[in-house]
């Protein structure tokens, strides 16, 4: 059973790993990388489960019969552009907000903020 | 930038080569691997090379932020006025066959404008990061 | 071009404006752009409620001409048409408002940016609202979770940037959750539209990857519609992204996110399986009776009205969540109205309080001291948003609360029904303070002058509040489509 679906062990550890660093870690460039990963171990689902025994590339071509899913792929090429959009925007707002307090890690950030609480809500 | 000649003679080498094959991605998409997404970030690789080998002045000359800006709309209004144009045509959104004569026809006009517009988009928003990234200043 | 064509519309007429509004760039043409596109969307989704409700039937729109289940399919019924008419109305009000009043926050140059990524937003609400493809769901939902965050992000002060932070990595989790529960239901089924699922679901033994994928489903949106104790990421954004956009979000962002989790949880899932084999009624209503009451306490003693009204968004949403965890018709509906009641509300606040910070300077309660004799409409206009908050009789509050605790009393649960009235005294407690300080406090001696705020942003307030008035007198339109709307889904469900 383990052997079988290997896949889905590593789907699972990857995603782990990556809630793990966004949850633990304080520098938000590190929490964008952990964002990442559990992102890609979603895709690597996807694109696992789209595979058929025995199947070539979805490509029509004379001499195979059997095609792997072409859906999943599509739908994690997608998924793929968000992951990107995703990281390109929120290292545009890590930039800034190392511009603005100078540092990135979250709690000089927020220690910061308890300072001056008021003044510039 | 006057040094790295052997780095400067071999990018006004590989660029233009860099940019036709993603035209040839793009517009090879209708029959083998390849699209619109594919092509715009070769595309963009290209630009994003010329501008780390000439820097980015150089770059922003060449291909000015507001021009890129623009295609980042045209590319949109292109995909989207491919799928009005069907839905004036009498068909649903993005239904290309009411596109031509021809269903086939149709179909394939279709497909090639929505991947150009994507192609031009996705150049656009990668040189478009890349300009916003590096042409921030750094902040010690 | 003839009826069949507008759900296409809703999607596309703001998406093809955002990018027009970048062409053009001048302030006053994207603004008008703008105004053009959400009045347009409004009108093609009151045609559209008009339709379904005439009809009695869904109208199903076929992308591309592809036909479901393998064709990506558009559907509104009498539910979605509702959301949809709320999302471009709330839109429509709240961008036509927001052109003086966005100077203040954000320098002219970069308007069309903002009118853009709002635009972006609609499209992504609307599309989440429209379609009938799971997967479709998720990429609308991160088209306008994108947009959300760079729009909290133009916020002036730099607390705005941390928080769109904080909201993009939650958004991000929820979002990657919300597709990890439909990859698993692709996986089982093999089908992405959403009445096919439910069609393949039913026909299912129960198994183990259904039921994850509920777990994840719930999760994720959970995460969006910012369910207590997932709503952290909530009163930041709010309280720190430019004026006009958190009127706009705190009216469309987390209704439909709530939309989205009652259309899976009834028009997928089934109440069966969804309900009376898997509970999840004991989960989310002990969370939803949480939300009520500890956000409620929170808002009560927060110094700071935008804040303030943040922590209320969180205790709204979770009448909203009690509502659908009866899983009874009468639940739903109340659920609904609830939603409605919320988003013309609360935006009329949030627009009151846009007006209150260009006029004071300030949000803080302690420097409103005698605000309402000094600017009597606007602080009039919270009044009556206030009122409706607390649901006092005649107004639309009214009617989603007295339908709450029918549905309450209605499943034999009448501590429910008496907590809903309780925390409702506590929503009492924090709107009297404002208007406490507001109207029977004389101002502060050395208090700076008044500026006159933007007369849009004051007419926007009071038309949304005049809406609250309104739907809470006629309640045909309000209850009854609500009520229709949860008895098609508890139709389709069983």
């Amino acid at each position: 059973m383990t052997a079988g679906h290997y896949q889905y062990w590593i789907v699972a550890v990857l995603m782990m790993t990556g809630l793990y660093v966004v949850i633990s870690k304080g520098n938000m460039i590190k929490k964008i990388i952990g964002l990442n990963l559990f992102q890609v171990s979603v895709i690597l689902l996807y694109v696992s489960m789209g595979k058929v025994e025995g199947g070539t590339a979805p490509i029509v071509a004379e001499g195979f019969e059997v095609y792997s899913n072409p859906v999943p792929h599509v739908l994690m090429l997608t998924a793929i552009v968000v992951g990107v959009a995703t990281t390109a925007l929120a290292l545009s707002f890590v930039v800034r907000i190392h511009e603005a307090y100078g540092t990135v890690e979250e709690d000089e950030v927020l220690a910061m903020e308890d300072d001056s609480t008021g003044s510039d809500a | 930038m006057t040094r790295h000649v052997i780095l400067r003679a071999l990018a006004k080498l590989l660029i233009p080569c860099i940019m036709l094959f993603a035209l040839y991605v793009q517009f090879h998409g209708d029959y083998g691997p390849g699209g619109g997404f594919q092509a715009g970030v070769i595309f963009a690789a290209s630009i994003i090379l010329y501008a780390l080998i000439f820097g980015l002045d150089e770059a922003r000359r060449a291909f000015p932020p507001r021009a890129v800006e623009l295609g980042v709309a045209a590319g949109v209004l292109l995909y989207g006025g491919t799928g009005v144009a069907s839905m004036l045509s009498g068909a649903n959104f993005l239904d290309y066959t009411a596109l031509a004569h021809d269903p086939v026809h149709g179909q394939h006009y279709g497909i090639l404008l929505v991947e150009l517009g994507v192609g031009i988009t996705v150049t656009a928003v990668m040189v478009t990061l890349f300009y916003q990234f590096a042409g921030r200043r750094r902040v010690e | 071009m003839n009826a069949a064509q507008l759900p296409a519309l809703q999607i596309v007429i703001p998406l093809l404006a955002a990018p027009v509004c970048v062409a053009l760039r001048q302030p006053r043409v994207a603004w008008l752009t703008a105004v053009v596109a959400t009045w347009s969307s409004l009108a093609v989704a009151v045609v559209l409620l008009q339709h379904v409700l005439a009809t009695g039937e869904a109208v199903s729109y076929h992308l591309g001409g592809h036909a479901p289940p393998h064709g990506i399919e558009l559907r509104v019924d009498a539910l979605n048409a509702f959301v949809l008419l709320i999302v471009t109305g709330i839109s429509a009000v709240v961008v036509s408002a927001s052109r003086k009043s966005l100077s203040e926050e954000l320098s002219e140059k970069q308007h069309y940016l903002y009118f853009a990524a709002t635009l972006l937003c609609m499209t992504g609400l609307l599309g989440m609202t429209v379609t009938a493809d799971a997967f479709n769901v998720f990429v609308f939902l991160e088209i306008s979770s994108l947009s959300a965050y760079s729009l909290i992000s133009m916020g002036r002060s730099r607390r705005a940037l941390t928080a769109a932070y904080q909201y993009l990595v939650m958004g991000t989790l929820g979002g990657t959750f919300i597709l990890l529960g439909i990859g698993l239901l692709y996986m089982a089924t093999g089908s992405l539209n959403m009445a096919d699922l439910a069609v393949r679901l039913q026909g299912m033994e129960a198994n183990r990857t259904v039921q994850t994928a509920l777990a994840f489903l719930v999760l994720g949106a959970s995460i969006k519609l910012a369910l207590f104790p997932l709503h952290v990421w909530l009163p930041n954004a709010y309280a720190f992204a430019p004026a006009m956009v958190t009127a706009l979000l705190a009216a469309t962002a987390t209704k439909v996110a709530f939309y989205v989790l009652v259309r899976f949880l009834f028009g997928v899932f089934g109440t069966d399986f969804a309900f009376d084999a898997m509970h999840l009624d004991r989960v989310l209503m002990p969370l939803a009776l949480a939300a009520m009451f500890s956000a409620s306490i929170v808002a009560v003693f927060q110094r700071d009205l935008r804040r303030m009204l943040a922590f209320s968004s969180v205790a709204q949403i979770g009448y909203m969540v009690l509502g659908l965890s009866f899983a009874s018709e009468l639940g739903l509906a109340g659920g609904i109205v609830h939603l409605f009641n919320h988003a013309v509300v609360k935006s009329s606040l949030f627009l009151v309080m846009a007006a209150v910070a260009i006029g004071v300077g300030s949000t803080q309660i302690e420097d409103l001291r005698g605000i309402g004799r000094r600017m009597p409409w606007c602080m009039g206009a919270f009044v009556v948003g206030g009122l409706s908050l607390i649901g006092v009789p005649l107004t639309v509050g009214f009617v989603s609360k007295w339908i709450l605790v029918r549905a309450a009393l209605e499943a034999g649960l009448w501590p429910v029904a008496v907590l809903i009235l309780l925390s409702s005294l506590l929503a009492v407690v924090y709107v009297w303070r404002v208007v406490e300080v507001a109207w029977f406090e004389a101002p502060a001696e050395d208090a700076p002058q008044v500026r006159r705020p933007p007369a849009g942003v004051v007419c926007a307030a009071w038309t949304l509040a005049a809406a609250a008035l309104v739907f809470g007198v006629f309640t045909d339109a309000t209850a009854g489509v609500a009520l229709r709307a949860a008895r098609m889904l508890m139709e389709v469900s069983s």
